[in-house]
């Protein structure tokens, strides 16, 4: 497909020759889209997050990133801030950029997730979810036009997450980032994405589009659907064990 | 939009700070005191040890005769160049290792087993190699504080976090800005804690050194003023060692404050 900002074909990752984590995975994402990934633990959502994010090379098949300049344009945030505790806030968000404006723009992030105040604080300094918004602000340091998110709000509590979740969302929409979310919680997946799929067996089994505007009705309705979709699998996988 | 939030310090909390100041101070204030006074009313003899003020007025005697700073600065002297040239060694063996399994392969196990040999052990070759010059014990200092420093920054860098370096590698760092940004700053912490005890090694092998082979230097004056039963010198020159064992603690521990400011930074706020 030419629209599509990633496309995956035929994808498969196998550890030391015998352990499976995807099979034979094919997905295009289209530039602007909010994927969500969900599944149990195991069924490959992380990896293939991460052969997205060019961290692991699949064993067969092809990733592309339908851009010129494919790395810089793609971050990850993952669910421990990876913040270094030896460097301030503003460093922090600095190191990896390469520009010369890099501390005002470091500063507007700051903004943007509201911690101005706490450019010349360390890690240590800061809670988990000030943290995180930190990590945050230094995935949108480099302008990336997509956002990989490994379960970045796995570790707060339901409000800072929640907040975590509409500034997330507030961002990606207003900067059309084409964004791919893996997650636990599939209300989380619910409310955030446009379409969630659903990994078994390693492999991308169901895929669910989301309503655009939805109300909490409709985010439970869909939340179900796809939870239903895990459970079957939980059943399946039960009984052949 | 959310603000730090500074506490104000209570007079509570400053009587706790002043307190904290001074209790490291008390245990050896109360044994000099108790000295003293058992060197003064007879309990002890100065045969035995001599009092803590004929102790001060033999080192004031000696600083005026220009003895003891001309030795002691002899013995800061060797002991400064054998740790800058063993911890220099140490440190460089140590990021090589860290950062290369084929030199951790080829040379760890050999020093490691260099490592077990106690250096002091190695005093008879070295005065047959090089004599009882200066170069000699500079070497024995040299060898005592490179292993320390070594192990300490091979551990350092073999210990980084996986996490930062796959977090550094998807910033594309250069192999250069991994190493400055990230291993060698997640290193610094256990490369100190080895710079700390490499120190008190310093010391230790320094005295023996010169105790055993010397014409200067502390260990020197403390092993002559042996041989003519001058008590006051023998006690000065254990106090000097001890004076300068803390001093350089102390150096070590401002140098862990200034460069681990990160680590020393509580929780502001929630």
């Amino acid at each position: 497909m030419n629209d599509s900002m990633i496309s995956i074909k035929n994808v498969n990752k196998i550890y030391n020759n015998q352990t499976t984590a995807l099979h034979d995975v094919s997905l295009d994402i289209k530039q602007g889209e909010f994927i969500a990934l969900v599944g149990m633990s195991g069924g490959g959502k992380s990896t293939l997050l991460r052969l997205i994010a060019g961290l692991e090379k699949p064993s067969s098949g092809n990733v592309t990133i339908n851009s010129t300049d494919s790395k810089s344009l793609m971050r990850v945030m993952f669910q421990e801030d990876r913040l270094l505790p030896w460097m301030s806030v503003l460093d922090n968000l600095s190191f990896g950029s390469k520009d010369k404006n890099t501390k005002a723009h470091a500063l507007e992030l700051l903004e943007l997730v509201e911690l101005s105040d706490y450019a010349d604080h360390y890690p240590t300094q800061l809670s988990g979810g000030q943290k995180q918004r930190i990590a945050l602000a230094r995935a949108l340091m480099t302008d990336p036009k997509i956002l990989l998110l490994d379960e970045p709000l796995g570790a707060l509590d339901a409000l800072t997450r929640r907040k975590m979740q509409d500034l997330i969302l507030d961002i990606c929409q207003k900067q059309n980032l084409t964004t791919i979310l893996v997650t636990h919680d599939v209300e989380e997946a619910a409310r955030m994405a446009d379409r969630i799929i659903v990994m078994k067996n390693s492999t991308n089994s169901y895929e669910e589009n989301c309503p655009k505007n939805r109300n909490a009705g409709q985010i439970g309705i869909v939340a179900d659907r796809v939870l239903g979709e895990i459970l079957e699998e939980n059943e399946l996988q039960k009984q052949t064990a | 939009m959310q603000k730090p939030v500074t506490l104000p310090i209570t007079d509570q909390k400053r009587f706790h700070l002043s307190i904290n100041k001074i209790l490291p101070f008390l245990i050896p204030v109360i044994v000099i005191l108790f000295w003293q006074v058992s060197s003064t009313l007879g309990w002890l003899s100065s045969s035995v040890l001599p009092s803590p003020l004929a102790v001060l007025q033999d080192g004031i005697k000696l600083t005026a005769s220009g003895e003891l700073p001309k030795n002691l600065s002899i013995s800061l002297y060797r002991a400064t160049v054998g740790l800058l040239i063993g911890g220099g060694i140490g440190f460089i063996l140590g990021f090589i290792n860290g950062m290369s399994n084929t030199f951790s392969l080829l040379f760890d196990s050999s020093i490691q087993m260099f490592r077990n040999i106690p250096h002091l052990a190695l005093i008879p070759l070295i005065i047959l190699w090089l004599g009882i010059n200066e170069s000699a014990k500079i070497s024995l200092v040299a060898i005592g504080t490179m292993f320390p420093v070594y192990i300490n920054t091979f551990h350092g860098i073999r210990s980084v976090d996986p996490d930062l370096i796959e977090m550094g590698k998807s910033y594309e760092l250069t192999k250069r800005q991994m190493f400055f940004k990230i291993i060698f700053p997640a290193a610094l912490p256990q490369i100190l804690v080895g710079i700390r005890y490499a120190l008190g090694v310093m010391w230790t092998t320094l005295i023996v050194a010169e105790t055993i082979s010397a014409s200067s230097g502390i260990g020197y004056m403390a092993n002559n003023a042996e041989d003519f039963m001058d008590m006051e010198t023998v006690v000065l020159c254990i106090v000097v060692y001890a004076v300068l064992g803390k001093i350089s603690d102390l150096v070590a521990k401002s140098f862990e404050s200034l460069l681990l400011e990160w680590q020393h930074t509580g929780r502001s706020n929630a």
